[in-house]
């Protein structure tokens, strides 16, 4: 990726010629509106980048871009991906899912990708539900939702998708909002900069089976009370008239008012995102309204050994000290002998 | 070290190592085998071990056996009955003795014979007298208090000591054979060069059995056996796994192409990753995945970042591949599965060989699903099959399903080491840089084989996937256009015929019998075949190693004999795929399912029935 770019892309340059199959209103089309603005952005030629899906509503993403593009099979994304990268490290990998392709059938593949910190980004399009088998309840969906297959309501308690990347020792994770593009640009931006795996959950809207089930954060009316977009370096800061913010409250996080009880901006909680120790940065990924605003932004980015770069550094160490240098070397090492 | 005793010499001899599954006998049998390959015998072995680590000591489960077969002239089988049983406790007794030529020799250590272990063994009194061994020369030899004696002063702990038990043992035996200790003396000198009191102690051990064998004379007359006549050229011996991986990695020179595997351990297909690990020195990527699904979905991925893609497994981890070796063929990527069968189904006789995952590689996938499945024959022949898989898949853009087998796999032989510029050039189907837009299933005329596109090529950007499409690379529900697509990967596949080598009769080329195998059982077979030859029969052999798509001339070769046998290690899954694909014919069968390979005695006694119609 150190090559320098010579064509200025624009958003154009990466759509492909295939007509776009989502759902009229489906939170889809602003993540693929969004991604295809930021890459531009990179400084990547665009045969370099290469978008890898599993199965699901938001894995036809891949033919809607003019990248290479690899459509695979239910769950296995993240191990096609991590396969695509370790093979070519030179190239940009994206792996698009969602919350059943990625954390049920997949969740194996989603926690040891992140693991090993191989460089590819993942976007999981979190809608809460299956919808391209029309309406099951998936492993996010929250404890209770009635759903074609919980026509009673779910008995399951959800997955928290931050949660679960900070527990498979994840270093990058970030959320957004389908509809808040500008925000997503900046994001998918620094997932791609980020070295390492980066998972960037977007609250994502299914228009038909779940439609709205975001809404009661993320609504235009109540979204400026009930999120908060975090900066690394800048205070916790929220709300409408931007006058609520975040503290430490013995072990636990406080919403608080500036200028109430004594509270200044200073009292506020500095974001850091590089913090190695995930301890605040788990507790910002798992709030939940009512008691907290939602957090979105990049959460946690930590620097760390990627997989494939040391997998190459060990190949270049072996190399250097390695008597065998060829196939014809390795058929003569070890013990031989001639028959005459 | 004079030997005074007599020496006849033979043609060949077969010898059994085998004791607890801690006794080094795995070991023990390797270093007779170099020793004898060094030698310039022809010789093949067979290991044979328990799926656990450290099964209950003293038990028969616990029992670890290596069988050696060397010979002067060819040998193809690690024989059926042994000359000469090492047992190094009452249990390996129990286990083997059936296996012993009536009147050879075994060795066993008479202190391991304690009223304990030939309770556990399941005997109730003495096994000699039990077993009715006194028609055997037996050889009760006192290893255990020998060895500590012999160490005495060498300053180990008596552990260590009692290690080196199998060393004795195998002293004994090179006495047997008028063999020379040199080679083995040197691995220990290499092998324990931190530690020389290890590498001092296993060579003391080995001396000392050596004049045991000489003081006792353990065997009278010494036998020898000559070198074998082989061609000319620069050996080695190689087993299975590590031919497979080693053909792989020559193709992926010859195609210039990194080499990446995706795997995940499984008996007995571990070998090919740990040996791939390895080879660091030659660029491989090898990726211990999570599980067997990430193993192939890995590979899949370096296939299309436009990497030789490799994933190994055995019949259970193929069952978890299936899926995606249908998103390979629908993507038409290029991919070797090595699939080393083992005693099935579910998680079976993981230890053991058998040939039962004919048809899941055939058939075992949703859809129209089809994939060139190659089989490999010897254990030095995985190398040339391997290489062949990886040829196939990259210059035909498809899956291959390479079966080997737990005897093949662990199973060794000498090979004459071939020359890399003396391998077939490999062309993989590249795509023209200059033909844009590139049109992903578009096809070779001729071959119906479409072209490859690597991610980062400028102007070559295209998607492929499971979901079906159009020869532009465009998702399609059309429904002729999906039909068609289905007959051209099925023709795509089937057009390979055209390049594999026609099907070799060993034998008269018509007769009264056609003995008919695939893959791993061809030395067994052949022997057969020979011997039945010998004695006057009409019979030959033909072994397949292409399975799909057959070679082109099977019905030629198959008319002209009276009457044609299928012998498998299975119920009969290639009997079966030969009666739909050559309903011409009338198949009998020979059958075995015990995770044993076949006896030769079997085999001829079953062929002998059949052409005299019983």
């Amino acid at each position: 990726m150190a090559e320098q770019q010579t064509i200025q892309y624009t958003q154009k340059d990466f759509k492909s010629d295939q007509e776009v199959r989502w759902c009229p209103g489906c939170g889809d089309h602003a993540v693929l509106n969004a991604v295809q603005r930021a890459l531009p952005e990179l400084g990547i030629p665009k045969e370099k980048f290469a978008f890898i899906s599993g199965i699901g509503c938001s894995s036809r993403f891949p033919y809607y871009m003019d990248t290479y593009g690899f459509h695979g099979i239910h769950g296995r994304a993240a191990a096609v991906a991590s396969g695509v990268k370790t093979a070519n490290p030179e190239l940009s990998v994206w792996d698009i899912t969602g919350d059943g392709d990625a954390l049920a059938i997949g969740g194996n593949h989603f926690i040891h990708a992140i693991r090993r910190n191989i460089d590819i980004n993942i976007i999981l399009f979190n809608n809460e539900i299956y919808g391209l088998t029309k309406g099951q309840y998936s492993p996010t969906s929250g404890k209770g939702l009635v759903t074609k297959t919980s026509p009673f309501g779910t008995v399951e308690e959800p997955f928290s998708v931050g949660e679960l990347v900070i527990g498979a020792k994840g270093k990058f994770f970030a959320r957004t909002v389908d509809s808040n593009i500008a925000l997503s640009i900046q994001i998918y931006i620094e997932a791609a900069k980020h070295k390492g795996t980066s998972v960037v959950e977007v609250l994502q809207n299914c228009v038909i089976f779940n439609d709205g089930i975001h809404d009661v954060v993320t609504g235009k009316e109540v979204r400026d009370d009930r999120t908060i977009i975090l900066k690394h370096g800048e205070p916790m800061k929220f709300g409408k008239e931007n006058n609520m913010g975040l503290v430490l409250d013995g072990l636990k996080l406080k919403v608080v008012t500036i200028g109430e009880n004594g509270i200044a901006e200073k009292n506020l909680l500095v974001h850091d995102a590089s913090e190695p120790n995930p301890g605040i940065q788990y507790m910002l990924a798992n709030m939940r309204y009512p008691e907290y605003p939602v957090a979105l932004g990049v959460i946690r980015s930590v620097a760390g050994n990627t997989y494939e770069a040391d997998v190459q550094e060990q190949i270049k160490s072996v190399q250097k000290d390695s008597k065998i240098k060829c196939m014809d070397d390795l058929l003569l090492s070890g013990s031989i002998w001639k028959v005459e | 070290m004079a030997k005074n005793s007599q020496v006849i010499e033979r043609e060949e001899v077969v010898i059994r190592f085998s004791g607890d599954s801690g006794d080094g006998m795995q070991l023990t049998g390797t270093l007779f085998s170099d020793t004898a390959a060094l030698f310039g015998n022809d010789l093949s072995t067979f290991p044979d071990y328990p799926a656990e680590i450290r099964a209950p000591q003293g038990t028969v489960g616990g029992v670890s056996g290596f069988q050696v077969h060397l010979g002067h002239s060819e040998i193809n089988t690690p024989g059926d009955y042994s000359d000469v049983l090492v047992a190094m406790n009452p249990a390996a007794v129990k286990a083997n003795v059936k296996w012993v030529k009536p009147g050879g020799t075994i060795i066993f250590d008479k202190d391991n014979f304690t009223d304990k272990n030939i309770e556990k063994a399941g005997y109730k009194s003495d096994p000699v007298v039990e077993e009715k061994l006194d028609n055997y020369n037996v050889i009760a030899a006192p290893i255990s208090s020998m060895v500590k004696e012999a160490l005495k002063d060498i300053g180990l702990d008596p552990k260590s000591i009692l290690r080196t038990k199998n060393m004795f043992a195998l002293g004994m035996v090179y006495w047997l054979f008028d063999r020379r200790l040199k080679y083995t003396e040197q691995y220990f000198d290499k092998k324990f060069a931190k530690k020389p009191e290890i590498a001092e102690a296993n060579k003391i051990a080995l001396r000392a059995g050596y004049y045991y064998a000489e003081t006792i004379e353990a065997l009278n007359p010494v036998i020898k056996i000559e070198p074998a006549q082989i061609a000319k050229g620069t050996y080695r011996n190689i087993c299975g796994n590590i031919a497979t991986a080693w053909g792989l990695l020559a193709a992926a020179e010859k195609a210039g192409l990194k080499l990446f595997i995706g795997s995940y351990p499984i008996t007995p297909a571990t070998g090919i990753l740990e040996e791939m690990a390895a080879r660091k020195d030659l660029g491989v990527k090898s990726f211990q995945a999570e599980d067997e699904i990430a193993g192939i979905c890995t590979a899949l991925g370096a296939s299309f970042s436009g990497n030789l893609a490799v994933t190994s497994t055995s019949g259970p981890g193929l069952a978890l591949k299936s899926e995606a070796i249908g998103l390979a063929v629908m993507a038409e990527l290029p991919i070797v599965i090595v699939n080393v069968q083992r005693g099935g189904p579910s998680t079976g006789l993981p230890t053991k060989t058998e040939q039962s995952d004919l048809m899941q590689a055939l058939y075992g996938r949703s859809g129209e699903c089809p994939v060139v499945v190659i089989a490999a024959s010897t254990p030095s022949d995985c190398f040339h099959f391997a290489y062949e898989a990886a040829k196939i898949a990259l210059e035909h853009m498809t899956p291959v399903l390479l079966l080997t087998d737990g005897y093949l796999a662990n199973g060794s032989e000498p090979w004459k080491i071939p020359k890399m510029k003396d391998l077939p050039e490999i062309k993989p189907p590249f795509a023209d840089k200059t033909k844009i837009p590139f049109l992903p299933y578009a096809r070779d005329c001729e071959t119906l084989v479409r072209s490859w596109a690597i991610p980062g090529t400028p102007g070559l950007e295209h998607r492929i996937g499971g979901l079906e499409k159009t020869l532009k690379g465009t998702v399609s529900y059309i429904p002729e256009n999906h039909e068609q697509m289905v007959k051209l990967r099925a023709d795509k596949v089937a057009k390979v015929a055209d390049k594999i080598p026609d099907l070799t009769v060993y034998g008269e080329e018509s007769g009264d019998l056609l003995l008919v195998g695939w893959g791993g059982s061809r030395g067994y077979l052949m022997t057969a075949v020979r011997e039945l030859q010998a004695e006057g029969y009409k019979v030959s052999l033909a072994n397949f190693n292409y399975i799909n798509p057959f070679p082109k001339n099977v019905n030629e070769v198959f008319r002209k004999f009276k009457k044609i046998v299928v012998a498998e290690l299975n119920l009969g899954q290639f009997a079966d795929y030969l009666r739909m694909k050559y309903q011409e014919f009338n198949y009998e069968q020979v059958n075995k399912v015990q995770g044993l390979p076949f006896t030769i005695k079997e085999i001829k006694e079953k062929c002998i029935k059949i052409l005299e119609g019983k």
